[in-house]
Order: C-alpha cells, then sequence, then structure tokens
C-alpha cells in the first residue's frame, strides 16, 4: 500500500468519510457525553484507544477466525478492551467515570467499533487497520468537540468547568446576557449534530443525499 | 403502582431514543419506511423482554459483592461486577441466536418480517443499554420511582423501554415519509434533517417530564 493511502486512512475520517455525519455511526455516546467539554475528550480518547487496538488484534487473527462466528470474536475482544478502559478510568478518574454512566460501557456497541471492525478490519494488514482505528476515532472525536464545546459554552458559559464570560454582563449583575439552559438539555445535541451536518454538506456537495 | 409509575416513566419520561439516546443508529437508519420500522420496534420489545430479565439475575444471582455467598463459606467476599460488561453482551448475542433460531423454526411468517433486524439487534446500543441501566438501577433507594427491586420491575421496565422505543422510530418513520414530499434544502436532505426532527420530537417528549404518578 502507497504511503498516500496511509495518510488518506487517518484523515479520511475525519472530514469527507467522518463516521458520524456521513456514515451515521455510534451517535448514542455522541449525543450523550456532551453536555460538557470534558467528558467528550475523555469519551473520545476512549472510543479511538479501542477502536484502534480492536482494529489491530482484530487484523492479527483475522486468518484464523472462522466467518460464522466472527461476529462473536469481535465483541469478546472489543468487552475485553472496555473494560480495560472502564477500569483505568474507575481507578483515576473516577468523578468522570461516574459522569459518562453507562455510556462506557456502550462503547462496546458502538457501531463505529463493529463498523470498522468488520469494514476494514477483517480484510487489511495490522498497521493500515491501527491506522483506520485511530482516524475514525479521531473523525468522531472532532464532532464531540465541536458539540460538547458550543453546549457548554452557551449552555453554561464556562468551558472545561472554568468561567470565560465575565461576571458583569449578566443579567442578575446588571448585564444584558443569561445562560442557554436550554443548550443542556438532550434535544440541543440532536439540533446541533443536524446543524453541523448540514453546514458539512452545504460545503461538500458530493455527500448531499438525492 | 410503583410497577405502573415505573412503566409510564420508562415509555415517555426515560424514553430509550429521545432522553438516552441508544439505538441512535439503526433508529436512524431504518425508520425510513412504518412498516419496516414496526418490524425492528417489535423485535426490540421483544429481545429486551428476555435480554433484561436474565441479566437481572445474573447481577444479582453472580456478578454483585457477596452474591456468590450460596456456594458455601470464602465466597461472601468475591466481587465479580467488573465482568458485567462482558457477560451481558455475551447473554444479549447469545439470546439473539436462539430467539433467531425459534422463531425461524416455529413462526416463519413472523420470521420473514423480523428476519434481517434479529441479528442487527445484537449490537444496538438500546439492548446493552437497557441492561446497564437496570444494573445502575438495582442500587437505587427502594423508595425511588426509577429503582428495579425485583425481577417483576425489571421485566416491566424492559417492557416499557421497548414500548418507548417502539413508539419513537414509528412516530419518527411516519412523519420521514411525509417529510420526502416537501422541500428539504439540499445538503439537509436525508439524515441532517432526520437528526433535526428527532430533537423537535425530543423537546416535544420533554413536556411528559413533569408528569408525577
Amino acid at each position: 500500500m502507497a504511503q498516500t493511502k496511509k495518510s488518506e486512512l487517518l484523515t479520511n475520517p475525519i472530514n469527507l468519510n467522518n463516521p458520524i455525519t456521513v456514515q451515521v455511526l455510534g451517535i448514542c455516546s455522541a449525543l450523550a457525553v456532551t453536555v460538557k467539554l470534558e467528558p467528550a475528550i475523555v469519551m473520545a480518547i476512549s472510543v479511538t484507544v479501542v477502536t484502534a487496538l480492536a482494529n489491530l488484534i482484530i487484523s492479527l487473527i483475522r486468518n484464523t477466525i472462522p466467518s460464522r462466528i466472527r461476529i462473536i470474536v469481535q465483541l469478546v475482544v472489543v468487552s475485553f478492551l472496555v473494560i480495560l478502559v472502564d477500569q483505568v478510568l474507575k481507578a483515576f478518574m473516577y468523578d468522570l467515570d461516574k459522569a459518562l454512566s453507562v455510556y462506557v460501557g456502550l462503547i462496546i456497541t458502538n457501531c463505529i467499533v463493529m463498523g470498522r471492525l468488520e469494514a476494514f478490519a477483517l480484510g487489511n494488514k495490522p498497521f493500515p487497520a491501527l491506522l483506520d482505528g485511530i482516524g475514525s476515532g479521531a473523525g468522531y472525536g472532532v464532532i464531540l468537540i465541536v458539540v460538547a464545546f458550543i453546549r457548554e459554552f452557551f449552555g453554561s458559559g464556562t468551558l472545561f468547568d472554568h468561567q470565560i464570560l465575565p461576571d458583569s454582563i449578566y443579567i442578575e449583575n446588571g448585564g444584558f446576557y443569561s445562560n442557554c439552559g436550554f443548550m443542556l438539555n438532550p434535544p440541543m445535541a440532536l439540533i446541533l449534530i443536524g446543524i453541523v451536518i448540514w453546514i458539512q454538506r452545504a460545503k461538500v456537495k458530493e455527500l448531499q443525499e438525492k | 403502582m410503583e410497577s405502573l409509575s415505573l412503566f409510564i416513566r420508562s415509555i415517555f419520561i426515560d424514553n430509550m431514543i429521545f432522553s438516552a439516546f441508544l439505538g441512535m443508529c439503526s433508529y436512524l437508519a431504518v425508520s425510513k419506511t412504518v412498516k419496516t420500522s414496526v418490524g425492528l420496534g417489535a423485535a426490540v420489545i421483544f429481545v429486551l423482554l428476555i435480554t433484561v430479565p436474565v441479566n437481572y439475575l445474573l447481577q444479582t444471582r453472580i456478578l454483585n459483592e457477596g452474591a456468590l455467598s450460596w456456594l458455601g463459606e470464602g465466597f461472601e467476599k468475591v466481587d465479580l461486577s467488573f465482568l458485567s460488561f462482558i457477560l451481558f453482551i455475551a447473554v444479549i448475542a447469545a439470546i439473539v441466536q436462539l430467539v433467531e433460531m425459534i422463531v425461524e423454526k416455529f413462526a416463519p411468517a413472523l420470521y420473514g418480517q423480523l428476519g434481517i433486524f434479529l441479528p442487527l439487534i445484537a449490537v444496538n446500543c438500546a439492548i446493552m443499554g437497557a441492561s446497564l441501566f437496570m444494573q445502575q438501577r438495582i442500587e437505587l433507594d427502594p423508595s425511588d420511582t426509577k429503582a428495579i427491586t425485583g425481577i417483576g420491575s425489571a421485566i416491566v421496565y424492559a417492557l416499557g423501554s421497548g414500548i418507548g422505543w417502539f413508539l419513537a422510530i414509528v412516530l419518527m418513520a411516519a412523519i420521514r415519509e411525509k417529510i420526502s414530499y416537501s422541500h428539504v434544502p439540499a445538503p439537509l436532505k436525508g439524515v441532517g434533517i432526520a437528526f433535526i426532527v428527532c430533537g423537535l420530537m425530543a423537546i416535544a417528549f420533554m413536556s411528559f417530564m413533569g408528569i408525577k404518578l
């Protein structure tokens, strides 16, 4: 495989082949963890690690997996990795692990992981598979961070829990501004992703559906 | 009375799609026509009704700390709860496979309708999510309306979440069938408008939040 192709494996999922906005995979967790920036970044890193390592492992053993039982083999590999991630989070970032609640466990059924395993790792060599996993995870992470940034900034006026907007502009202190509490509610995540898709497809015409 | 409250809550207030976003992938991919979405919705209810109670028993009888004390002395302190992810997903995959075989054998007509959806369900986050939420809710105080206190309420919770998911996907499919006749801006066509419609529906479902039973 040529060198250019390898770099495309990393960069394609970030825009043209984005897992969330183009392939529409892995949305469940993308919506739920984006109230604040910090859990969103942790989630993006966890998903990248799991996708990359699962891709690598499955690609290493791809010739020994009988195709009839491949789904269950993939599930076992992925759940093993997710248990590791969960235990690490519990040990070092207990509060964040509580904030992410069930969504860490749901990485197992995250369609990005399974989708990349099925579509790429089963038919490719380990190194490209690893790159593909990292790329897909990064594409997922970009959308997560964009949505979380908007929701946290407009919803609570903070970034990483540090207040950004000065106190004096708030209505309570005689200013004109107040936080849009609605941003923190689940429906806004859906609408924001819809808008992200809208902007992306207005720029990249070939992605539009007929 | 408590189980009625749990039932209504899990359909409307803690709706799988609109408040927890579980099963979104298949929700967006399959909700193009009402007929197929009814099939997938029914399959989800069916599989939830079996997997959540089974996983409840696993969690309370085997995985929880001290749950293995019936094996004899020395087992009181065994805590296997870190294994729950892998056990839950194994149970779900096995049950989906079993259900598929049973339905194929005894109800070929139903199999024809559900056929393609059943294997998909093994990796549907709504199924795994319901089991994980169930696991969280076991630890809640029994007076909490969300708490799952026994196998009975586990079944009620599974049925409620399943019906909530069914309702959400059928409503969405009905709206998308109508949308295909209207002029949507080109970049929004397909998935984009589906997300926004889903968000608006979620806002409508938020109005159930104040209900107390």
